[in-house]
This record gives structure tokens, sequence and C-alpha cells, in this order.
């Protein structure tokens, strides 16, 4: 539609000259005369109108383009139109990048450009003719034609019939020539270059390092020059009377005269030392080195806490302790550790008894007392002659601490005084024991408030020490004895408090007068004092009985335990619980009893003699337990009655000898028979406790009711 | 007080004395090395050609510097310096471990000293 519509105003002639074009297409048809189709909904249009001729101009305006530009002329200083506006609008630029395949050999694109641009100028001639003909003949075109095609090809054999003799013998040569001549096809051919960035230059330089330089100054003089001559002189002199002072150097040494001697000072350091100053900022140094190398377990003890621990809960695995600091005092690697003790005001800081347990190895002990902030080296140090066997702290005034020795001394240390000497000590004059003191304890003050402690020992006697002024006062509570008369009645808790206090006596009495009364006596090996009452206290021999006595009746039992088959190595009071005990003994077993009952109400076998135990300070279910393996069980009746919680391989071929616990920290502190002290930290599932100590004891008697299978008491 | 009085016991024995010091003063002829921060095996070195110096150049303490100087340069690389007199005052500055100062003869010191 369109094509039509514009091809309608176009003239005549070009009109004529398509029909041409078209007869010539159509050679081979029937040719019929042709006619117009129109469509119909074309509109039809006068033979007037159609003449009617529209002129249309073309120029080369910019339609788009502002006509009245005007900009301000600075040098008339006036707007001036500027007559100048650029009409040129690009609307596509492509810029060509082919090039011709074949560059790689430049004969073949020469050679068909030449028969090309012959081509062409045949091409044209047969228009010019085909033009002059339909100008001439309009009738006879088809004739016409056919004989210009003709007379073309006439005569391009007769131009080929005339060129033959030249081109075919030279074809080659020329195309070697060409080929020489212009390499490059001009047309084909284009140029592309790139400018690359030119990096700045830039200056570095360095300094280095000047070598150290000193300055020096001086003067000559003779004068000086003979000084130093005189003095040298002196100084030889002098290293020559020393040498014929030490005649068993002199001989080889003299022709080493000329070498340079320090001059000999006095050793001044004691002088440094003793400035209390001094000593304190060096104190502070050790523990801020300290600090600095034990900072990973300083880390672990303030915030490490096993969470799987916390997840799993007590019955499904095993508690882990984990071990901290490691105390050791260099000097005394062969010690054992005999005795351990927290002090009970201050949380960081415990005391250590070093002695042997080793009859045929005795020696001079050692009492050390540590803090946490330091596990290098003790805070103090006490000599002493005897190994030391068992220590305690007054509780009262932090500082005292109760020792008992293996040759049956006991004594009292204070921290607080300079001297390395004991505040009081007990000796064959004042009275002592005649055999290793096992345990002291210290009791409540007396009613003259005099502080005072008791202590066991294997010649059978429980003394009460007291405190005077200036001397150590000796009291005998009990001396005990292996009775068997008085331990079968003891088998009737009921009948023994009333009757048979007249008959031990008496039969004590009895056995006074003779001699075998020594070999009867018992060989106490520790004891506890009853939480409640004072007077009370549970005595561990080392026969295997257990006594409850009191500090009223100085010569009978209240109870007699029978149950362990070997010595019994410590007996501790519940800390909530007033009735119920624990006993550790060298039968590999733990017994747990009421003291009221003598038959043990569990019995816990630990599989290798039990050194030590001791009730947790916060919950009446959970004790430890040391064994001389080198392991530790920590038992919570609250979750298994007959299995420990926790079983830890502490050290390996070494007996652990103490366990104590922290009051203040969950650390439970071990010491073993090589002397090194090991500080572990409890899991949080070991730290559970309820806040009322009524509770603990609660929960105590419910389990122990549960276990023996009594009724409560009051039924 | 003590040297003070020392001295002065010095100069109340001084006419039995004076005899006795005549003879060692004669022995003053050893190099005595007054201050040195070589290390001990360049120092026994340097001492030594240093003395070898001044005994070739008797008298002349100019050719004795020279020659110390130069052979330091050869040996232990440049600017060496060298003063060798009965008398004078000085304030350097050197590079460390290479400084010496000492007597030699009683009445002849050395500075040698490696400048930056």
């Amino acid at each position: 539609m369109y094509q039509q519509r514009t091809a309608q105003p176009v003239t005549d002639a070009t009109i004529a000259k398509r029909t041409v074009i078209d007869v010539n297409h159509d050679d081979d048809d029937d040719w019929l005369p042709k006619e117009l189709q129109k469509p119909p909904n074309q509109c039809q249009l006068t033979p007037e109108e159609l003449d009617e001729e529209f002129t249309r101009i073309l120029n080369a305006n910019n339609p788009l383009a502002p006509q009245n530009i005007a900009r301000y002329n600075f040098k008339e200083k006036t707007f001036k139109c500027s007559p100048n506006v650029d009409h040129l609008v690009v609307h596509l630029d492509i810029s060509g990048y082919l090039t011709f395949k074949n560059d790689g050999n430049e004969e073949k694109p020469v050679k068909p450009v030449q028969e090309e641009a012959e081509t062409e100028e045949k091409a044209t001639n047969t228009e010019e003719t085909t033009e002059e003909n339909k100008k001439t003949e309009t009738s006879e075109q088809q004739t016409n034609t056919e004989n210009s095609t003709e007379n073309n090809t006439e005569n391009n054999t007769t131009e080929n019939a005339e060129k033959p003799p030249e081109a075919a013998p030279q074809p080659e040569q020329e195309n070697d020539a060409n080929a020489a001549n212009n390499s490059k096809n001009p047309f084909n051919f284009s140029e592309r270059a790139l400018q690359t960035f030119n990096n700045l230059s830039r200056e570095t330089s360095t300094n280095t390092e000047p070598p150290p330089k000193n300055t020096f100054s001086d003067t000559v003089t003779q004068w000086a020059i003979f000084d130093e001559y005189v003095k040298d002189l002196a100084q030889k002199e002098k290293a020559n009377k020393d040498k014929t002072a030490k005649p068993a150097f002199g001989a080889k040494n003299k022709g080493d005269d000329h070498t340079f001697e320090l001059p000999v000072e006095n050793h001044v350091e004691d002088v440094y030392y003793r400035d209390p100053e001094l000593k304190i900022s060096i104190r502070k140094i050790e523990r801020m080195t300290n600090q600095n190398t034990h900072d990973e377990i300083t880390q672990d003890f303030k915030y490490w806490d096993d969470v799987a621990d916390e997840v799993k809960g007590l019955k499904n695995s095993n508690a882990r302790l984990l071990p901290l600091w490691k105390f050791v005092y260099k000097k005394e690697k062969k010690k054992h550790v005999t005795a351990l003790c927290w002090n009970p005001s201050l949380s960081d800081f415990f005391v250590v008894g070093y002695g042997s347990y080793n009859f045929s190895k005795q020696g001079p002990g050692l009492i050390a007392c540590f803090t946490l902030k330091n596990p290098s080296y003790p805070e103090f140090v006490y000599n002493t002659n005897s190994g030391v066997m068992c220590l305690d702290f007054y509780e009262k005034t932090p500082s005292l601490i109760a020792v008992g020795m293996y040759d049956g001394t006991v004594a009292v240390y204070d921290l607080a005084r300079k001297s390395e000497l004991p505040l009081y000590k007990s000796s064959t004059k004042t009275g002592k024991h005649t055999d290793p003191v096992w345990e002291v304890k210290w009791q409540k003050d007396d009613l003259y408030d005099h502080p005072n402690f008791f202590s066991i020992s294997s010649d059978g006697k429980i003394i009460q020490w007291t405190l005077l002024k200036n001397e150590l006062q000796k009291m005998d509570i009990i001396v005990l004895r292996y009775d068997k008369e008085l331990s079968i009645k003891t088998e009737d808790p009921k009948t023994i408090e009333v009757e048979n206090e007249d008959a031990s006596i008496q039969a004590l009495i009895e056995k006074d007068n003779n001699i075998e009364v020594a070999f009867d006596n018992a060989s106490g090996s520790c004891f506890d004092f009853n939480p409640l009452d004072d007077n009370v206290f549970v005595v561990g021999t080392e026969e295997g009985s257990i006594f409850k006595c009191s500090t009223n009746y100085n010569k009978q039992y209240l109870m007699t335990y029978e149950g362990h088959q070997m010595a019994i190595y410590c007996t501790k009071y519940n800390k909530f619980h007033p009735r119920i005990f624990l006993s550790a003994s060298a039968d590999w077993t733990i017994k747990l009893w009421d003291h009221d009952y003598d038959k043990p109400i569990i019995t816990f076998d630990l599989n290798s003699p039990v050194s030590s135990i001791e009730w947790s300070p916060y919950s009446s279910t959970i004790f430890a337990a040391v064994t001389n393996e080198g392991k530790i069980y920590i038992y919570e009746l609250n979750e298994k009655k007959y299995e420990p919680v926790c079983e830890q391989q502490i050290v390996k071929k070494a007996k652990l000898t103490h366990i104590r616990f922290n009051k203040y920290e969950p650390i439970l502190l071990v010491g073993d028979d090589k002397g090194n002290i090991y500080s572990l930290k409890l899991p949080p599932s070991l730290r559970r406790h309820s806040k009322e100590p009524k509770d603990e004891m609660q929960k105590l008697e419910k389990i122990i009711l549960i276990t023996s299978g009594r009724m409560p008491q009051n039924n | 007080m003590d040297p003070s009085e020392s001295t002065s016991n010095l100069a109340e024995g001084k006419g039995e004395k004076a005899s006795e010091t005549a003879d060692p003063r004669k022995n003053f002829n050893y190099p005595l090395v007054k201050y040195c921060d070589m290390l001990e095996e360049m120092k026994l070195e340097v001492v030594d050609l240093v003395v070898t110096a001044l005994e070739r150049h008797q008298g002349n303490y100019e050719g004795a510097a020279k020659t110390v100087k130069e052979t330091m340069d050869k040996k232990y690389g440049n600017s060496w310096h060298s003063v060798v007199g009965e008398g004078f005052g000085f304030e350097i500055t050197h590079e460390v471990k290479n400084l010496l100062y000492m007597f030699f003869g009683g009445n002849i010191g050395v500075l040698l000293w490696k400048a930056l």
C-alpha cells in the first residue's frame, strides 16, 4: 500500500523505465499487457489532481538545533546572537574493523579485483547500450537486446582474442610483480595502534642505620701517664701478693699477670634484701611474673566450666576435675606430703606439712605455706627437727598453726611472728606423746578463753593442749585401750552408759595393776569432733576399731564400731548432719556410719587403701577420697549411692596422701608422697547445694533412712 | 679522708721511697692500655702494631702515627685516625668497638680510633 501510494507522484519517465526493466526480466514468460492493479480502498484522484505538483525542499538544517543562541561577549560587553549553529547530527557511526581473511598469501586479493573491474566495465557497457536501444527502438526491444548481448559477447571474444598472446605467458610474472610492489591491499588493510599508559617515575630512598658511635675524651699529660703506670704497678703487686697467699693457683697463673682483673667487691646483697620496701616490691614482681607464666591456669580457674558436665548431669557421665596449679617446694621433693590445711580466713592460703610415713626413712620435717597466687615458691617456710605429721589452723587467729610431729611433740607456730622458732613446743620435760602424733585439732576456747587443741598419737593417748601465757599445758583426755570386755559390752548401746561405767572403770583399775596393760593400748590414728557436741568425738585406731568418746569420760567409750579389718586412716563427721561420720581405712573401704548404730550404713570399696577423706564444706552428700593408687574419688550420695560420680587418676606411680576442700572456692587440694600438691577445680555439677543448711541435713537424712531401711528415729 | 692521710704519709717518707720509685720508673716502658673497647683479639693485634710502629720511628711521632693509621686503614677499613704525642687533649666521636687509648714508654700517649 505504502509503496504504491508513494509510487504515484513518480514521473512517467521513471515508470516507463521500470516497465522496460520488467520486460527485460520477464523474457522467458508469455508476455501479456500488464494491468495496474489497484486496491479497492485506494482513493481515486482525477488526472488534474494527479498532475498537481508538490514541491518538497530538502535542506541541511537541523530542525532541533536552536536558532537563537545568545552569548555574552566580553569584548563588547553585550549579549550577541551567535550566527553559527551546528546542524550536524550523527545518527549512526560504525567504524569497520573487518580485515581480509587471506592476508597470508597476497596473490589472490589482487587478481579478483582486476577481474571485477573488468566485468563492471562490461556491465556498464551493456546498460548504456540498452538505454540507447530503449530510446531508439521501443518495439523491437527483445531482438535488440539479444543483439546487443551478442555484440557484447562478440566484443568480449574479440578482446579476449586480442589479449591472449600477451596475457598467456605473463600471468605468473605479473602476479609476482604485484605481490612485490604492493604487498598490502590498500582497501582491506586497516592500521591500528594503541598508546599504553606511561607510569610516572618516582624516587624512593631509605637510610641505613648508622653504626653505633660513642664519644671519648681525655687529656694526655706526662703526669697522667706516670700516675697510670704507678697505679698499674700497684695493682700488679697486689695481684702478686694474692697469688702468693693462694699457692694452689700460684705457679701457673704468673704468666697471666698482665690480664685485667675485676676489682673484688664485698657481697652486699643482704643489705638490699633487708630493706622492707624492696622486699615488698620484689614480692610484687615475683607474683606478677607468676601471674604471667600461669596466666592460662588462672583463666581456666576463673572462667572455664565443662559445658558437657552441666548438660549430661551426674547420672550419665563421670564428672571431670580440672587440674590447676601444681605446688612443689623444690628442696623437699623426696618428702611425703603428710598434712594439708586451708587457712580458715584467706581463701587462697594453705599450709603443707612435709615428713615421711616410712618408718625407716625419717628425717627432719618442714612446714611450707603456699598461696594460690604463687605456685613457684612458698610464702613461709619452717624447718622442724622431726617429720611433720599433721597441721591445723586456729580459726580465731588464722596465723596460728598447731603442728604434730613424728617424734611425738606438738608445737604451735605463729606466721605473724618473724621468728623461725615455734611459739610453743612440747618437750619431754613438759610432757609429750611417745609416738607419732597423727592428728591435731583446735577446739573451742576453754572457759578462760584460752585457745586449746587436741592431739592423738599411736601411744593411744588423746591429749588436750592449752595455750597459756608462756607455756603449753597438757591434759590427758583419754587413753585408748583395746579392751575386749569393753567392746563386747558396748554392743548394747543402751546398757553401756548406765551399767558399764562402773564395770569398765573397775576393769581398768584392775588392768592398771597388771604389767600387760601396755600391750593392751590401742594406738589411735585419727579423730574428729562432732560438729554440734563439742565433747563427742570419734577415734580411729590402727587396729581397725572406731570408738566414740567424750571428753567428759576419760576411761571409757560411748560406742565401739567394728567393721574395718585394718588401720583406720581418717574419720570425718559430716559438716551438716551431727550423727553421720565417715571412716577411711587401709582395708580398701570407706564406711558411712550413724554414730548411734554400730553397723555401717554404706560401705564403699575403692580397691586400694584409702589414705584420706573429706566431706565437702557446702553439701552434705558430697565427699571426696584419695587412694594409694593415685586416684581421687568423689561421691555424691544424692545422685549415686554406691558408685563414685568422679573417679580420676591424678598421679601415676605415687600415692595420694591427703585431700582438702576449699571453703570459699571450688578447689580441691591433693598431696602426694613425692612432695607435690595438686589443685583441682570442681565441675559445676559438684558445686550444687541448697541455701539452707537445714535442707542439706534433711537431704542426707533422707538418703540414710532409705538406704538403711530404718524408720525415722522418732518412731 | 683516708687517701689524704696516705699521701701525707708518703710525703713524710719521701726521702726513702724516692730511690725505690726511681727504679720502677725505668721499667715504665711497656705498653699500658688505658681504655679499649675493641674485641680481645683485635686489641692484642693493634697494641702490637702500635708498639712496633713506635719502636721503628723512635722520636718521630708523626711517622709512627702515619704508619699506624695507614696499616689500620688497610686492615680494618677506612678512616682510622691516630694521635701520638706526649701531651694533648681530645674529645672524639668514634665507632663503637673501634677505640684504643694507651700509653707507651712512660711518656707517650697513643690514641687510635675509627671515625664515622
